[in-house]
């Protein structure tokens, strides 16, 4: 039995710089895209991360006195712009897919090696742009979401630097996805069936379709928004006659499945890590696998609960709200599965379980508010404050960000061969935990009272609770600290992994760390399962 | 056995306890001054109180398992092979159902309560409002009141400022004054980008749109002065753009617009 390898790919081989050189080459190994994925995507995090830091710097006193008006709204753009298209989306995506997926269904590679490679590579020029487009009339300052008229009215370089930017992302986006779903159904190992994949491929099988579906309506829709900012025309721009609010329907349509995008693959990680750390079957296989596949269906046709003050009518705000209220259904069946899973395990207490625990209760949380925000009455005095703003945070930080640290804990010796320290890791996953939670759970209460997002100043009765929450990002600031440490000297000289440190059954685990450059020495062993703990004993 | 099943309904209802203690000790929202407010606490408290039981639920369930089942070090091997329980998957996929599902409705009927369901009417004398098309908002105007004494504003928003006309006393005040527990009919409109119109104490907000009017109504029932916030990102003052409602008694209200009215021109 053999598996295919692309000629191409094999003939290149030798062509291929060997040891690090490898990283900054135009490589086709997936599991070189994988980590190229992963410390580029770091890169532009420590980058939001430093913008998201003088945004707290800025609210730590009610006045606008740390920076410019204008330079604070195109910090609090590039913020959320770099936080989703240049980590969480490649990263959770991109980063592990490219690593994981391969291994999963027992391929050599990717489908499209090639595509895969170019994928990647258009990352770090887009973000680049993106950061340099500061440098020359300033960034775009109409916040991520881009609303005509304020991004046709504000300076044009920014904006079209920014659309350029997002397009050539979401044309990533759109590569990677294609080619996750043609490597999950066509390169699936002979004898493995769909339901015995590990559901990380189904996470990704379901977040690639919505990538493939919603992300082309973002670039059209983006296309116009430039007509309109250099050709003049009418779109969405109303002193010519066009409609802003057919804007955010399109926007929304793509944005919206942008954050299951974000968080679907944080499911399927942390359905990975979480059987293998408590030594327990994944519980509720087939019914976390319908529940992917609802929440696709279903994250299509929500996207207007975003616009319920904007201008919708009556009825479709009421069919917003039970749409959106309704993917609490297969979400929370995925939860109360995690939680089952752990029901009886042993479990070990380690960085990797503990920053999967964490996304649990923090995600949990953002659930919450989030079937609150879903409810029109509800959502017309908070919409466009700082609970939407904690809100969202719960879920790509404290979810997925969370996940993101929990998985690089969790592979680190599959990739390395060595083990991270667990002491800083623990170290690293309090601060992070503490610093997460000081700084977003006290904007609920500001945004319920009063404080509007996206300000530069507020009403100085709020100053306390945003001192609290500056203190909060402080922690968050401070808590990468033990963590590059962490990397940097494990990578080095940290302890010796050995093949399978975690005595996991995923086919990942039985190769060698870091497996060679076809995967497997011999054939992809079959797996049929990859949840099979507590079977021998 | 039997212990456990004490045991944990004494987990539950204590859960349940500090849910309801919690939902009806602790005021997260400002000061009600408008029909809506008192409204929307109702169904912010439910939501809080059903929030807090399910979070403090899981919160407790995943801490008591990292607890209870952490690897002793003397412990080799897995644990239980458990792949899964059809009846208990069942359960939690039909109680959330019908959790949310009555959640929906009952926020339905809130939002009905608020005037959100109403056909969108905006009485107004000085343009004639049966040919233009208004198609978002809030309205309060149930049909046979349709509204004489409505008093009626138009709104114009523009970078960074609100501007409020008063049709009948023909003048414009950047203040909103209103009488209080007096049906108001705004129809707003921008002048230039995205604007919202948020006030934090009535517990409404609508969006004002270039190219498209809508409509807000409310009922204010507190005297007082409230800020009207702008909370749709405009520009580099949008952190400064704010006005106020002054809620009034009916005879300063009348004093006040007596003062700045104007003699109609007519053209």
């Amino acid at each position: 039995m053999t598996i295919s390898i692309d000629p191409q790919k094999t003939n290149n081989e030798s062509l291929q710089p060997k040891g690090w050189l490898r990283y900054f080459s135009f490589s086709l190994d997936h599991k070189v895209i994988g980590i190229q994925y992963l410390v580029c995507g770091f890169l532009f995090y420590l980058i939001g991360g430093t913008l998201a830091s003088a945004i707290r710097i800025e609210l730590a006193s009610p006045m606008s006195d740390f920076m410019p008006r204008d330079v604070y709204n195109q910090v609090l753009t590039l913020h959320g712009t770099i936080m989703i298209f240049l980590w969480i989306v490649p990263v959770v995506n991109g980063a592990f897919g490219n690593y994981l997926i391969p291994f999963y269904v027992g391929a050599r590679d990717m489908a499209f090696p090639r595509l895969n490679a170019v994928a990647f590579w258009l990352i770090p020029p887009s973000g680049l742009m993106l950061v340099a487009s500061y440098f020359v009339e300033g960034a775009a300052q109409a916040g991520w979401t881009a609303y005509p008229p304020l991004s046709i009215t504000t300076p044009q370089s920014g904006q079209i630097i920014w659309i350029l930017s997002v397009l050539l992302l979401g044309g990533s986006s759109i590569f990677g996805g294609i080619n996750f779903i043609a490597t999950i159904i066509k390169l699936r190992r002979p004898g493995l069936k769909l339901m015995q994949l590990p559901m990380y491929c189904w996470a990704m099988l379901g977040t690639s379709l919505l990538v493939v579906l919603s992300t082309p309506v973002l670039a059209g829709t983006l296309i116009l928004l430039s007509f309109d900012i250099i050709a003049n025309t009418g779109f969405f721009n109303p002193v010519l006659g066009g409609n802003v609010v057919v804007y955010q329907h399109l926007f929304w349509f793509y944005s919206h499945p942008a954050v299951y995008i974000m968080v679907l693959p944080a499911f399927g990680l942390v359905s990975e890590i979480l059987p293998i750390h408590a030594r327990k079957p994944l519980f509720g296989y087939t019914t976390m696998v319908f529940s992917i596949m609802g929440i696709v269906v279903l994250g299509l046709v929500v996207w207007a609960h975003h616009m319920f003050t904007s201008g919708t009518p009556p009825w479709m705000r009421l069919f917003f709200t039970i749409a959106t209220a309704f993917i609490a259904v297969p979400t929370g069946i995925k939860f109360f599965n995690w939680v089952a899973t752990l029901w009886g395990g042993k479990i070990s207490i380690n960085s990797a379980m503990l920053f999967s625990c964490g996304f649990i209760i923090n995600f949990v949380f953002g659930g919450i508010t989030g079937v609150a925000l879903a409810q029109v009455p509800f959502d017309i005095h908070v919409h466009d404050t700082y609970f939407v703003v904690a809100h969202f945070h719960y879920i790509v930080y404290g979810g997925t960000v969370f996940i993101i640290f929990s998985s690089i804990y969790h592979w680190f010796p599959k990739v390395t061969g060595k083990m991270l320290n667990e002491k800083l890791g623990i170290l690293h996953f309090i601060i992070t935990f503490i610093g997460f939670n000081l700084c977003f759970a006290p904007q609920h209460w500001l945004g319920l009272n009063g404080m509007p997002r996206r300000v530069a100043e507020y009403d100085p009765q709020f100053q306390f609770v945003n001192q609290i929450s500056s203190l909060g990002a402080l922690l968050m600031a401070i808590s990468t600290i033990p963590f590059l440490i962490n990397v940097f000297l494990s990578v080095r000289n940290g302890k010796d992994a050995g093949d399978n440190p975690w005595n996991a059954l995923t086919p990942e685990w039985l190769t060698s760390s870091p497996p060679p450059i076809e995967n497997w020495e011999g054939e992809a062993p079959l797996v049929e399962e990859p949840y099979g703990y507590g079977k021998n004993f | 056995m039997l212990n456990k099943n004490i045991y944990l309904i004494l987990i539950i209802s204590l859960v349940f306890a500090i849910s309801f203690w919690i939902g009806f000790n602790v005021n997260l929202l400002p000061a009600e001054a408008s029909i809506n407010a008192p409204i929307y606490d109702e169904l912010f408290k439910i939501l809080f109180i059903i929030g807090l039981i399910i979070f403090i639920g899981m919160t407790i369930a995943v801490i008591y398992s990292l607890f209870k089942f952490r690897k002793r070090n003397d412990q080799i091997g897995d644990g239980i092979a458990l792949e899964g329980n059809l009846s208990l998957e069942i359960v939690w996929t039909i109680i959330p159902s019908i959790i949310v599902l009555l959640i929906g409705l009952y926020s339905y009927n809130i939002y009905d309560r608020m005037g959100g369901m109403k056909e969108l009417n905006h009485n107004h004398e000085m343009m004639s409002s049966n040919t233009e098309k208004i198609w978002a908002g809030i309205s309060q105007t149930s049909d046979n009141e349709m509204a004489i004494n409505n008093l009626s504003i138009e709104v114009s928003a523009m970078q960074f400022a609100f501007l409020f006309n008063y049709p009948k006393g023909n003048f414009i005040s950047g203040e909103l004054h209103v009488p209080v527990d007096q049906k108001v009919s705004m129809k707003m409109e921008s002048k230039d980008v995205i604007h919202a119109f948020w006030v934090p104490e009535f517990r409404i907000k609508q969006d004002v749109i270039p190219g498209q009017p809508t409509i807000l109504n409310f009922t204010p029932t507190k005297v007082g002065k409230y800020p009207i916030i702008c909370a749709e990102l405009c520009g580099p003052y949008h952190g400064g753009m704010r006005a106020s409602i002054i809620v009034e008694e009916e005879s300063d209200y009348n004093e006040w617009f007596n003062k700045n009215k104007k003699p109609e021109v007519n053209l």
